[in-house]
């Protein structure tokens, strides 16, 4: 039978309630199809009206290796990953007794029974549950019931936080929709372990979730899902890839969309084009190929993929021609943690290729940002003829996030100076490099205009502006200078920072991408600690006049970034040598998306080794 | 708006084809090769089937990676936009233009080295989706640019100028094309220009990847004695395997040929190829045959060339991806971007 291990800690700590504020990890074998339960659970109190977020710990492997599937519940809605576990639901036997000995005393245990880890340790709550015995009673299929026992946990973790029974319901009803067998095994499975818990489970935490309103009118979609969402609003008709974790469902996601809502209801022909390619040199080539002649291209990527895109992507900058990459990064190496999420291809696919390049980056710190970014990568690659990279991550990319709904564009597409037959005939020339505008945009034609000027030859060797070949010494300065003047054209063009402050301000912090919201929380545990901070969110390369302006305010300057060679920081000391010596450094690079708490600590360290030095 | 450039006043009025364009309209700017190179030859070729075809200039889309090879799409058609592209990536960049503009006749120029080496990768995957275009690989077993190493393509045996041998297999681009489902493939000489205007003639009436692999003699680096891709070698050892008749689609079809003596197989566009049988009894529709009489002939070192192999039902990249029948380019926006209710429609089904 069940028993309850109970101590004078736990006890202790569960006098008062802790509601809506806590994280609960789900630990399992991976392939174990624990994907659903987890969406479900989370859905649920979603549904309650409270902020959470959902983040899938997996491995490098289809089954077998150890997968934690964690939830951050947060009334404040701070839905960065919490670093400590208050609710463990401990089902893998590999990785049981690491689980339970990293939490904190007076957390929770949830355990199948035949485990023992009331035997591990005492100060820690602990629910045992005969699993084997209650999954028997879900179904009499032997396969079916190895995945219903992660409806059982679910089950259990509802009666004991007291998440609403329609929610559930509800839920289940969404994750599989229509098959009515799976709903009622589900919901069976999950009523079953409910009335097991009422009867014989005597509740020792203080965790409890309580109806909110703060999700009403919310979404939950992946960052690569909003990229796909983007990506087919902004019109892309040729879309490459090979496939590479973690961005392959951005490419599988928007064929989904695309099948969907972009096939011609006239003929039943599709109005797009997605190429899975022999690999990323191909991908890119072939959306080179198709921006050349005059589609809206992208590929998706991540780490590896952009290495094997140098060469390519300094032909599309020199030949100026547009396509989107979209970079959703990881960790480094091909194998041992490419589910791994980090923020290490800053500089890479900023100065990505040979000889002198230089690329538009834009940073979404936010689903809503992967969707809305993703429709302007477009605009701006057409604009300014050239590749852009959207570098989004693991963490922001395949973990599911709320958000407001996405807004539907509110301007037209942005094609850039592309001259028809009639414009050429109007005008009686055309040079294909020339700077007539004076802002480093040149005008390009499309194959196929019918007009004897019309034609040019795109080579990445040296060429004149009227694309003829060249190996002029100025002819070559010529070029370079004007690529450097449309670059710099595109300070005016990129998204701006988001940047604002507390009152007081002595310090500011600088982050992208999906460290915004850990900074976020973070600066709150600052501003509580009478630490206010200003804060300056970066969304695009090159940087825009903001910069300046914001780093000459503050005696000292975080860049607080997930990866090791602080990327960023170093780009930022670049653009203002002047200020090098006040832009410090935060940095996060274990594979785990970033946390408020390390943050925090991080500033307090580094400010109290200022103030010391300052003393002296 | 296909225009001629209108020659000077008075001079007598030069010749046009059907429509309307001169044999100067396809022309392109002067070749930087070296005198009596292969590769302009064939660039000679091909500004005539297309002056011939009356192609559209501006409906022509030449590409090309690197090398000499590379270089000549400057060399022909200058109404015709070009992209001279990435060493051994001209495939993966036709193929999304292909399918951005597939109204527009590609042409891609390669050769041994960007085809066969660095790009062979890329090679075998244009042939297995089928992309509608011409390609052309210059072969002439060395790296020019470079000054002249030995290249994938370089028959066993064969000897560069300073007199290192070559013991590595030879990579037959044909037999390889063949393998890989290839439905258009052709071997030539560029020292046989009849045979390589009605080989490109044909390939431009093909719907799917039309393979020509044209023997061009490097002058400078591999036309010495010890070669197997010189002129000379070339010359003496040609065994083509039929004689090649080309009725455009515009012209009527006669029939002034003995009964069986000829084959003839219809193109995409109505266009009729006529293979005069020559020695042998070669049936260029029968894969099984064109396979093993390539090995023979590397076997024997014999150098066949004509139509080694064709399939006109082979389904192109464009058909296979089901997209509509304009071209991708030409879609608006209201096409491109669905309206306010899909939006809606998503943003519900997530909430």
């Amino acid at each position: 039978m069940v028993s309850t291990a109970t101590l004078d800690s736990a006890q202790a700590s569960s006098k008062s309630r802790i509601v809506n504020d806590f994280s609960i990890q789900v630990a399992t074998v991976n392939g174990s199809g624990s994907q659903s339960s987890n969406n479900i659970l989370m859905r649920s109190i979603f549904q309650m009206g409270v902020p959470v977020s959902g983040k899938n710990l997996f491995p490098s492997n289809i089954a077998g290796l150890p997968t934690w599937f964690t939830i951050r519940v947060n009334k404040d809605g701070y839905v960065g990953r919490k670093k400590e576990i208050d609710i463990l639901v401990a089902m893998n036997p590999q990785t049981a007794r690491e689980d339970v000995l990293a939490l904190e005393p007076g957390a929770v245990s949830i355990s199948p029974i035949e485990f023992k880890l009331n035997e591990v340790r005492n100060d820690v709550i602990h629910y045992l549950v005969p699993f084997t015995e209650l999954a028997a009673k879900t179904t009499e299929n032997i396969k079916l019931r190895k995945l219903l026992t992660n409806m059982l946990y679910v089950g259990i973790l509802a009666e004991l936080l007291e998440i609403s029974e329609k929610e559930i319901e509800r839920s289940i009803h969404k994750q599989f929709e229509g098959k009515t067998k799976a709903i009622d095994l589900n919901q069976n499975a999950v009523r079953l372990a409910r009335a097991w818990t009422k009867e014989n489970v005597k509740k020792q935490d203080p965790f409890f979730i309580e109806a909110l309103n703060k999700t009403q009118g919310k979404i939950i979609i992946d960052g690569n899902a909003a990229c796909a969402v983007g990506a087919m609003f902004a019109g892309a008709s040729v879309v490459t890839w090979y496939p590479i974790t973690p961005s392959s469902s951005l490419c599988e996601q928007l064929i989904d969309y695309l099948k969907e809502y972009r096939i011609d209801p006239e003929t039943g022909k599709a109005t797009f084009a997605v190429i899975q390619a022999e690999d990323e040199l191909a991908a890119l080539g072939m959306a080179i190929g198709a921006g050349w002649a005059g589609a809206r291209s992208m590929t998706s990527t991540s780490g590896p993929g952009i290495s094997l895109m140098a060469e390519l992507t300094g032909f599309a900058y020199f030949t100026e021609i547009p396509v989107v990459v979209f970079d959703v990064q990881r960790v480094g190496p091909s194998t041992g943690m490419p589910t791994r999420t980090a923020q290490g291809d800053v500089t890479s696919a900023y100065y990505l290729s040979h000889g002198d390049t230089k690329h538009i980056v834009l940073f979404p710190g936010s689903v809503e940002e992967c969707y809305s970014m993703a429709v302007q990568s477009f605009d701006l690659a057409e604009r300014f003829q050239t590749p852009v990279f959207v570098l989004t991550d693991l963490d922001l990319g395949m973990n599911n996030w709320m958000a407001d709904p996405f807004v539907y564009p509110d301007k037209p597409l942005d094609r850039g100076k592309v001259l028809s037959a009639e414009q050429i005939e109007k005008i009686g020339k055309f040079e294909r490099y020339k700077d007539v505008d004076g802002d480093g945009i040149p005008y390009r034609t499309l194959p196929g205009t019918d007009h004897p000027l019309a034609a040019y030859f795109t080579r990445g060797s040296g060429h004149t502006d009227k694309a003829t070949y060249t190996e002029k010494p100025e002819d070559y300065i010529n070029l370079m200078n004007r690529l450097e003047r449309k670059f710099n054209t595109a300070r005016t063009y990129v998204p701006k920072p988001e940047v604002s402050s507390h009152d007081n301000a002595k310090i500011g912090i600088i982050a992208f991408g999906s460290s915004d919201v850990a900074v976020k929380e973070s600066r709150d545990q600052l501003a509580k600690q009478k630490v206010p901070t200003a804060y300056f969110r970066l969304k695009a390369l090159p940087f825009t006049t903001e910069l300046k302006s914001f780093v000459e305010k503050y005696e000292r300057v975080y860049v607080v970034e997930q990866n090791r060679d602080a990327q960023l920081r170093d780009l930022v000391r670049l653009e203002l040598p002047e200020y090098a010596t006040r832009i410090k450094s935060i940095l996060h690079f274990n594979g785990l998306p970033i946390d408020a708490r390390s943050i925090t600590d991080a500033v307090l360290e580094q400010e109290k080794s200022s103030s010391k030095k300052q003393a002296i | 708006m296909v225009q001629s450039v209108s020659p000077p006043a008075g001079a007598p009025k030069p010749t046009t084809n059907r429509i309307g364009l001169t044999q100067a309209d396809y022309k392109g700017s002067a070749s930087t090769l070296c005198d009596g190179c292969g590769h302009d030859a064939i660039s000679s070729q091909i500004v005539r089937a297309f002056y011939e075809l009356g192609v559209e200039p501006h409906m022509v889309a030449k590409l090309s990676g690197i090398g000499c090879s590379s270089k000549t799409p400057a060399y022909f058609l200058s109404r015709s936009h070009g992209i001279n592209t990435v060493h051994g990536r001209m495939p993966s960049v036709a193929t999304g233009a292909g399918m951005a503009n597939s109204s527009l006749h590609l042409i891609g120029v390669s050769g041994d080295g960007d085809t066969a080496s660095i790009g062979l990768g890329q090679f075998c995957h244009l042939l297995r989706r089928n992309l509608s275009m011409i390609y052309i690989v210059e072969n002439n077993g060395v790296y020019g640019l470079t000054k002249g190493q030995f290249s994938a393509t370089a028959d066993y045996g064969s000897k560069l100028k300073s007199g290192v041998v070559n013991e590595l297999s030879p990579i037959d681009l044909c037999g390889l094309a063949i393998e890989l489902g290839c439905g258009f493939v052709a071997r030539s000489f560029a020292g046989d220009p009849k045979q390589v205007v009605a080989l490109l003639k044909a390939a431009a009436s093909y719907r799917g990847t039309a393979l020509l692999d044209i023997i061009s003699p490097c002058v400078t680096f591999n036309n010495h004695e010890g070669s197997t891709k010189s002129y000379k070698y070339a010359k003496e050892m040609d065994v083509p395997l039929h004689e090649l008749g080309y009725i455009p689609f515009f012209e009527q079809i006669t029939v002034d040929y003995e009964p069986g003596s000829v084959q003839e197989v219809e193109l995409h566009d109505g266009s009729h190829l006529r293979l005069k049988k020559l020695h042998t009894d070669y049936d260029p529709t029968n894969r099984l045959m064109a396979i093993n009489t390539i090995q023979k002939a590397n076997t024997d070192g014999q150098f066949l060339t004509g139509l080694m192999y064709i399939d006109e039902k082979k389904k192109d990249f464009k058909t296979i991806m089901d997209t509509v029948d304009e071209p991708l380019v030409s879609l608006q926006e209201n096409k491109l971007r669905p309206p306010k209710t899909a939006l809606a429609a998503i943003m519900t089904s997530l909430m």
